[in-house]
């Protein structure tokens, strides 16, 4: 494959590839995102792949192993034909079932969707319940996609906005279209995208870096993941799109490296981009020139923190810095360096493709475009979900999560894993938009939405998500390292039954101290799970406390 | 043969004092841990001080400064699989393999392991061997894992 040269030339590229495809040979999409990795989708795949070669039905039917689905608790998902018929739960057995009533043009009716209450079922991707209520516009390409093939990401409109930016758009349009469609991080923060790219792009040094925080630690959240595992090509046209905004000769993409086939996808896909001429020099004649690296998170949460995160790219350990002076500024170093979290990345491409206007169209008043949710907890249905802003949390909750498992009531949700918060679930009316969510106590964070029954032991939630926090400080600051360790023993009291009268007020005490005292978000916000926790559920503390019993024995 | 591999990633990360965390992940990766021998070797080589190596070998978790067992059995300890029951899976481990988190039986078989979040909640409670998942996993479906692994 010769390097593209100009936009032309790109254009001429898809609309080879489109023409080289057969319109009449079917495509059969096997997820292979982490969940039905987990469930042996492989081994359907491999039935697929011996099914199609022991019939000879390679120009009919076209397999692709793909990233994440969506719908992962009724995984291996396999979709199937023009109309995207929905199998579910697929075992290697029915693997000649479907091939042949693909073939047909007719429907295996054993692994179709039924309504576990009703009967009644479901085929296409646009009537299956789950799917019905969402709006899957970084996700819904995952099912026509090999995250291998850059081809396919060029088949389904890959790379156009890039070459749209670099052809007919100045880096300050670029910027200016970002900053109008009000494209807020989806990392956690909720800050203004376009914002942050102006302050590195109008920072002194020549030298510049944009990055891909690809790290997500939080636990419960697992859709950066599919994102990047699934259609890596969408990032990295984001980041190439921000490079050139930016004025940025050098990106970088941090990940995880326990998951082997983010690496592989994500190795490949910038393997790929330099081959065809994303990446490089001169990219498609405009001149720009910009490279990726690839760098691993090596296990632990607070190397997430942007400060920390370019401590680490720079081969040190992750100790987070004070921000007098912004990241945007002074970051990798100490050039100017504007990170992104994957899923803020990868809404770029589609705000320069079709437009700030039609971006603002989507969400909420003040939070616009789509958001990813991971669902899971006591949920009926967990999965990737992606909604548009300001979908209330009962929507997420019923109509797509379909409730809490084995008939019971919900007491709470939590969001934004270890430093969210929790609600009560006569909260859930609330809408999915980050001012709403941070005025209630349970910001947004990166979307981890956690479904809690009535069962649930909030203090027990609260011990747990502290625990977790004080392994992971870096131990840099004082008070984070030891306030939280103190906060612990105390929740640890309290929730074994020795809680003491006043041990809430020195919880507090502590909580505003190491908010106060630590330098990075993980020590500032440790205590907010706390604090929601205070704000609706104090009455089973005091309870806890009053009767002196251990959480199990509780009534 | 290890050794070779472990001087291979050396040689290709020599001179450069960025690379520490890439030189000591790839050799995590192939030999399982980091003996001392082998971290000197790396400080000199990338030309940085022995103690900035130990102290990013010592501070990320995915190092370990003690040999491994031959299979990495890992509980998933997120919030997901608590809530959906890993507590009983963790105690089915402990009781099987007589090990305690973070130790190595005496064969060298398995080093068990607890952390989170390994981002497949909608499969949890999961068990982890050697990086392949189990998903919906219950006390009575991990021995016939654990079996396969010798």
């Amino acid at each position: 494959m010769p390097t593209l040269q100009s936009v032309a030339e790109l254009e001429k590229l898809r609309a080879d590839i489109l023409a080289r495809r057969d319109p009449a040979r079917t495509c059969i999409a096997v997820c292979a995102g982490a969940a039905c990795d987990g469930l042996d989708s492989i081994a359907v795949a491999d039935a697929f792949k011996s099914e199609i070669a022991k019939q000879g039905l390679a120009d009919k039917i076209e397999l692709r192993v793909t990233g994440c689905h969506g719908y992962c608790e009724k995984g291996p998902n396999v979709v199937a034909g023009p109309k995207d018929v929905c199998y579910f739960e697929v075992t290697p057995q029915a693997v000649p079932g479907i091939v042949a009533a693909t073939l047909k043009g007719e429907v295996f009716e054993p692994c179709v969707y039924k309504d576990p209450l009703t009967g009644a079922k479901a085929v296409h991707m646009n009537e299956v319940p789950y799917y019905k209520h969402q709006m899957r516009l970084l996700t819904g390409d995952n099912i026509r996609i090999d995250p291998m093939s850059i081809e396919d990401y060029i088949a389904v409109g890959g790379y156009a906005a890039l070459a749209k930016a670099l052809s007919s758009m100045t880096p300050n349009e670029v910027l200016a279209e970002v900053k109008k469609a009000n494209l807020r991080g989806r990392g956690g923060g909720g800050f203004p995208a376009g914002s942050k790219w102006e302050t590195t792009k109008n920072a002194p040094e020549k030298t510049k870096y944009v990055i891909v925080n690809g790290h997500e630690g939080e636990s419960a959240a697992f859709m950066d993941r599919a994102m990047l595992t699934g259609n890596p090509h969408k990032v990295l046209e984001g980041l190439i799109i921000g490079a050139y905004a930016i004025g940025a000769q050098q990106g970088f993409v941090y990940t995880r490296h326990d998951a082997p086939r983010l690496v592989e996808h994500v190795k490949a896909a910038l393997a790929q981009a330099e081959a065809y001429g994303f990446l490089g020099d001169n990219i498609l004649g405009s001149g720009l020139n910009f490279k990726v690296e690839l760098h691993f998170d090596v296990g632990i949460f607070v190397s997430g923190e942007s400060s920390a995160l370019m401590r680490s790219i720079e081969g040190n350990a992750p100790e987070p810095r004070p921000k007098y002076i912004r990241t945007s500024v002074q970051g990798i170093w100490d050039k100017p360096s504007n990170l992104n979290n994957v899923e803020t990345w990868a809404n770029v491409p589609q705000i320069i493709g079709k437009g700030a206007d039609w971006f603002t169209s989507i969400g909420s008043e003040r939070s616009k475009g789509t958001k990813l949710i991971s669902l899971s907890g006591h949920v009926v249905n967990s999965g990737i979900v992606e909604v548009p802003m300001g979908t209330p949390l009962r929507t997420l909750i019923f109509d797509i999560g379909g409730g809490v498992r084995d008939g019971k009531g919900l007491k709470a949700v939590h969001f934004g894993g270890a430093m969210g918060g929790s609600l009560p679930a006569d909260r859930i009316d609330a809408t999915l938009d980050f001012d709403e969510m941070s005025k209630l106590g349970a910001p947004i964070g990166a979307g981890g939405l956690l479904v809690m029954n009535e069962d649930t032991d909030m203090i027990d939630v609260a011990r747990y998500l502290l625990d977790f926090l004080t392994k992971e400080s870096c131990g840099k600051c004082v008070p984070c390292r030891e306030g939280m360790w103190q906060m612990l023993k105390i929740l640890t009291n309290i929730a074994d039954g020795r809680g003491k009268k006043f041990d809430l007020d020195r919880l507090a005490d502590l909580m505003e101290v190491t908010s106060l005292g630590s330098l990075c978000a993980l020590g500032k916000t440790a205590s907010d799970p706390l604090k929601a926790m205070m704000r609706y559920f104090k009455d089973e503390f005091e309870t806890r406390i009053a009767e002196g019993v251990a959480g199990s024995q509780a009534k | 043969m290890c050794e070779k591999i472990i001087d291979g990633i050396i040689d290709k990360y020599r001179g450069r004092p960025g690379a520490v965390i890439h030189a000591l992940t790839e050799i995590q990766h192939e030999n399982h841990w980091l003996p001392r021998e082998v971290m000197e070797r790396v400080a000199e080589a990338l030309e940085v001080p022995f103690s900035q190596v130990i102290q990013i070998a010592s501070f990320y978790k995915t190092f370990s400064l003690t040999p491994k067992g031959r299979h990495e059995v890992h509980v998933c300890t997120g919030m997901t699989c608590l809530l959906r029951g890993a507590p009983a899976l963790m105690d089915k481990v402990e009781e099987l393999t007589g090990l305690k988190p973070g130790e190595t039986d005496a064969d060298s078989r398995f080093t068990y392991e607890r952390g989170s979040c390994l981002g497949s909640c909608s499969i949890g409670p999961e068990l982890i061997v050697d990086g392949k998942h189990y998903g919906r996993m219950t006390p009575d479906t991990i021995e016939d894992v654990l079996k396969r692994y010798e």
